[in-house]
């Protein structure tokens, strides 16, 4: 019989002033063990000074398909860059 | 390679107007290089195919870890004991990216190690070889570590993105790998005559299934060419091989080892080293389990999977009752 535990998703911040960032995912009974495994898995070389591991299950991800309603709206709105806007010279750096 | 004959189930190579619209969508995305992820729309081969080249990937770096493990009580010094050890978990935190690059593709962990233990899924032909004194330490690392950085830094670039960035992260300490066992060789042939015997005795018995690695030419192999066309394989297998060959024999040549190839010669007009017959049925004797260390690699690692059963369902009967002891507080 399959007692395959959970898998969970890690997030490592590198260094002080960055956010977490997905690096993978490992199988742990418990989020205490997902903790200890991704210090091994993911942090054999200094690469992080923070953990977090979620439940792969609990993640709400949006779907593939959705990706035309979704973001293509953004693509018609340039103004909201700012090179949009040509500015006089005279003005310099803004 | 890690991954060696990796079969497509196919029978040719899908021409353009074979295939349906999203099959040509796909295939539009790969030639862009435009990464496939998890949940995007793939061909049932291109899964399969992954799942099979990714879990003996994965494999090989399990089984990879126990003919260097034949050492971890003998090394020479604490340093080398250290960094040996340090090398050998890089190969299990490296099996288990690729098992999770798998996974992402909707095959479960258990199903993966099952598929090894059962000989359905073979792991690279070259951890079959024994080691037998401690210079194939250093051997495996310069030649075997370094046959597999050969391979994996262009899979950095292949079309499926988790496969891609486990292969990134793999690079980066597969160079470790290498010059720990390249340093080993240069200590070894700058000691005694017995070390130095001792190194060029493990170059010739690692040479050739160093080469047999790279799998039999495949210029000619449906299995490639579509590999080729999924951007799942990136370099023929002779051309890798070629490249290994170049660099290889020169390091040779500065820690004062023959290679043990009569035939060996540089090619002035091709700019490349020619080599002699490569024996292809020891290849496939091996493949087919009748290596030296076959079914001692396989029983080892299942006997490791099924002593720790308890460990799993012990650790998982703990998380439920932790759990449940959580919930009735909080009630």
């Amino acid at each position: 019989m399959s007692h395959e535990w959970p898998l969970w998703e890690i997030f490592i911040r590198s260094q002080h002033g960055l956010s977490h960032r997905h690096v993978g995912s490992l199988h742990a009974a418990d989020a205490e063990m997902a903790i200890c495994n991704a210090r091994d898995v993911y942090t054999r070389r200094n690469e992080g000074v923070s953990i977090w591991a979620v439940r792969a299950a609990d993640i709400a991800a949006s779907a593939p398909g959705d990706k035309h309603p979704l973001f293509d709206p953004a693509n018609s709105k340039i103004y909201r860059h700012p090179t949009f806007y040509d500015l006089p010279p005279e003005v310099g750096h803004m | 390679m890690y991954a060696q004959l990796v079969d497509t189930g196919l029978k040719k190579v899908a021409e353009a107007s074979e295939m349906s619209a999203d099959e040509r969508a796909f295939q539009a995305r790969v030639d862009a290089d435009v990464k496939i992820e998890p949940k995007d729309w793939m061909p049932e081969a291109y899964r399969r195919t992954l799942v099979r080249q990714i879990q003996q990937h994965a494999h090989s770096e399990i089984v990879g870890m126990l003919p260097e493990g034949n050492w971890l009580t003998r090394a020479p010094s604490l340093k080398r004991k250290a960094i040996l050890m340090a090398k050998i978990q890089d190969e299990g935190g490296h099996g288990l990216y690729l098992y999770s690059a798998a996974e992402t593709l909707g095959v479960s962990r258990d199903d993966l190690v099952d598929d090894l233990h059962a000989g359905k899924v073979k792991y690279s032909s070259i951890f079959n070889y024994p080691t037998l004194n401690w210079a194939d330490i250093g051997t495996i690392g310069w030649l075997v570590d370094g046959a597999a950085i050969m391979n994996q830094i262009p899979l950095c670039r292949c079309s499926y993105g988790p496969y891609a960035r486990a292969m990134v992260r793999i690079c980066k300490e597969e160079s470790f790998h290498q010059r720990q066992g390249f340093d080993i060789m240069i200590s070894m042939c700058n000691g005694t005559r017995e070390q130095k015997a001792m190194a060029q005795d493990a170059l010739d018995r690692w040479w050739w299934p160093s080469l047999m690695m790279f799998g039999p030419p495949d210029e000619t192999s449906v299995h490639s060419a579509q590999s080729m066309r999924w951007k799942i394989k990136l370099v023929s297998n002779d051309e890798l091989r070629q490249k290994f060959i170049d660099e290889t024999v020169k390091q040779a040549e500065f820690i004062g080892l023959t290679v043990p190839d009569p035939q060996l010669k540089w090619n002035e007009a091709r700019g490349h080293y020619d080599i002699g017959p490569i024996d292809w049925n020891e290849f496939f004797e091996v493949i087919k389990g009748n290596g030296p260390c076959n079914r001692d690699r396989v029983r080892t690692r299942k006997r490791a999977y099924d002593e720790g059963a308890w460990v799993r369902e012990a650790a998982m009967a703990h998380a439920a009752k932790k759990a449940a002891r959580q919930h009735a507080q909080a009630a």
